[in-house]
């Protein structure tokens, strides 16, 4: 049966890992508030610059700030996941009663909290530092975090499950995987600019509905609010099937490892 | 409360062409330590991981308490727990940290008491805000020992709990566990390579060499009964069998 306090260990485990620990606390927030810091001084330039008259802010530091968020969370995920891995405790934690559902909500609930610390540094840089008001996207934010959000979680399980199935030093191939989506989902340019091929491959990550519909309003481009909806609904239905791929993906490298006995003799260079 | 809190049947684990666990069978009784003896590559610690749920058997049953640990693997493992040499607790978290995390894990009733009762038993109340890694071998094993307890497991495994340690320590620890088997309602399956510890502790052993249950006995009269003079010389000779002669102990 599942147990929402053994969830909540793994949520107090990370709570532990955090207390007195700079090295774990500073880049909840710290890389987010450079990031911000950043693309703000960048979108101030471009607007001085620029002789449209086009407001950037919303636009480029917008994109930015959502991005980030739904790296923060992929990482919330995996940061969780490789402490385990970082301190071999695999052993000790998959032979008690702990599922795989109650384990992944472990992570997941870890990663809520530490991606709403960053989110929250974020906000307040952008709108006390550069102005630029939440309002702008109205109601529309919600879905853009949520969408996101469940995504970010998606890719953070997939992850894992590669970690678990090549073994430590895999973790070299995590850090990168945002950037790699990054050009296909539109962050900084609408998805028209990109090939035929990239486009097709966009149409299948949420992000890009996120990005495609935060342009179409900072734009003020004539997008009707059922076409809003439908795009964000489409990105949020996607979510829905890369999470249930994800999971099995994950509960399948999990399987292999009890055949294979990957999980007890996990440690630093285990790939087979 | 049935008398048996494991039951192993034909029990088998293949890796490819290689045969590690080949169709085993035993028991372990309440109130009972057995040894698991074997030299190394025997077969012990696969069949540890298997009865831990953390390797999948090729073939064969693992009853903890009857409950069927392929199909009731969460109740199963509820009433298990274990302590390894090999797998310390996480370093970075403090004794206490590790034990209410593992505590909540196991789903410890009236935790924050059962780890005072616990710290106390084995010496742990100095080092309660210390962190696991800066302990030395003996208290890291006596840390691994109170969160193997937490959860007052019918069947405790304890693979190797005293290598490393020193003998005055090793004799601690196994007075603390015996002492805590007599006067509760758990079985332990204990492995270990020291014939003396085996002989202090275990009211039966079972030597595994190659996958296989060779002998099964008191360890205190099963050198006599096969001609040797004690459980090393008995250990030595077991290990030395091929698989095609294993009668000849």
């Amino acid at each position: 049966m599942f147990s929402l306090r053994r969830v909540s260990a793994i949520f107090l485990r990370q709570f532990y890992l955090m207390q007195g620990s700079p090295a774990r606390v500073l880049p909840l927030f710290a890389w987010v508030a450079i990031d911000m810091v950043t693309w703000g001084f960048i979108t101030k330039y471009l607007n001085a610059v620029s002789r449209s008259g086009f407001n950037f802010v919303p636009s480029l530091l917008g994109a930015v700030l959502l991005w980030d968020f739904f790296t923060r969370v992929m990482q919330g995920v995996t940061m969780t996941f490789f402490e385990d891995v970082w301190s071999r405790n695999f052993l000790n934690v998959f032979a008690t009663p702990l599922s795989i559902s109650e384990y992944l909500s472990g992570l997941v609930l870890s990663s809520i909290a530490t991606s709403s610390v960053g989110l929250a540094t974020m906000l307040v840089v952008v709108t006390t530092v550069f102005g630029l008001s939440f309002f702008f996207y109205g109601l529309l934010l919600i879905p853009y975090l949520l969408v996101l959000f469940l995504f970010g979680i998606a890719l953070g399980v997939i992850a894992c499950g590669i970690v678990l199935r090549l073994g430590p030093a895999s973790e070299w191939f995590i850090w990168p995987i945002p950037a790699l989506i990054s050009p296909f989902v539109g962050v900084f340019y609408p998805l028209s600019t990109l090939p035929g091929w990239m486009r097709a491959l966009s149409r299948l990550l949420p992000p890009a509905y996120v990005f495609e519909s935060m342009r179409s309003i900072v734009l003020q481009q004539s997008a009707s609010r059922r076409d809003l909806a439908q795009g964000l609904a489409t990105g949020a239905a996607l979510d829905v099937v890369v999470l249930f791929l994800a999971g099995w993906f994950f509960r399948s490298i999990y399987q292999h490892a009890l055949r294979t006995g990957l999980i007890a003799r996990y440690s630093a260079e285990s790939l087979s | 409360m049935s008398l048996k809190v494991l039951r192993v049947r034909e029990l088998r684990k293949r890796y490819g062409a290689t045969l590690a666990v080949d169709g085993i069978s035993f028991e372990v009784n309440r109130n009972e330590i057995v040894g698991l003896l074997g030299p190394n590559g025997a077969g012990k610690t696969t069949t540890i991981n298997m009865i831990l749920g953390v390797l999948e058997p090729t073939s064969g049953t693992i009853q903890v308490e009857e409950l069927d640990l392929a199909s009731r693997r969460a109740e199963a493992l509820a009433r298990t727990n274990f302590a390894a040499v090999y797998a310390p607790l996480p370093g970075n978290l403090t004794v206490v940290q590790n034990l209410r995390f593992f505590g909540m894990i196991y789903g410890v009733k009236d935790l924050a008491a059962r780890i005072e009762a616990l710290l106390e038993q084995f010496d742990l109340l100095a080092f309660r805000n210390t962190k696991c890694g800066v302990l030395s071998s003996g208290e890291q094993t006596r840390v691994g020992l109170a969160k193997a307890l937490l959860n007052r497991p019918a069947l405790l495994l304890l693979d190797e709990p005293t290598a490393s340690l020193d003998p005055a320590i090793a004799r601690e620890i196994r007075l603390k566990i015996r002492e805590y088997v007599e006067a509760g309602h758990t079985g332990v399956l204990w492995t270990s390579h020291n014939m003396y510890e085996v002989e202090d502790v275990c009211q039966r052993v079972l030597f595994l060499s190659h996958g296989r249950i060779l002998l099964e006995g008191d360890p205190r009269t099963l050198p006599a009964e096969h001609g040797k003079d004690t459980l090393e010389e008995l250990f030595i000779t077991v290990a030395n069998e091929t698989p095609d002669q294993p009668e000849r102990a």
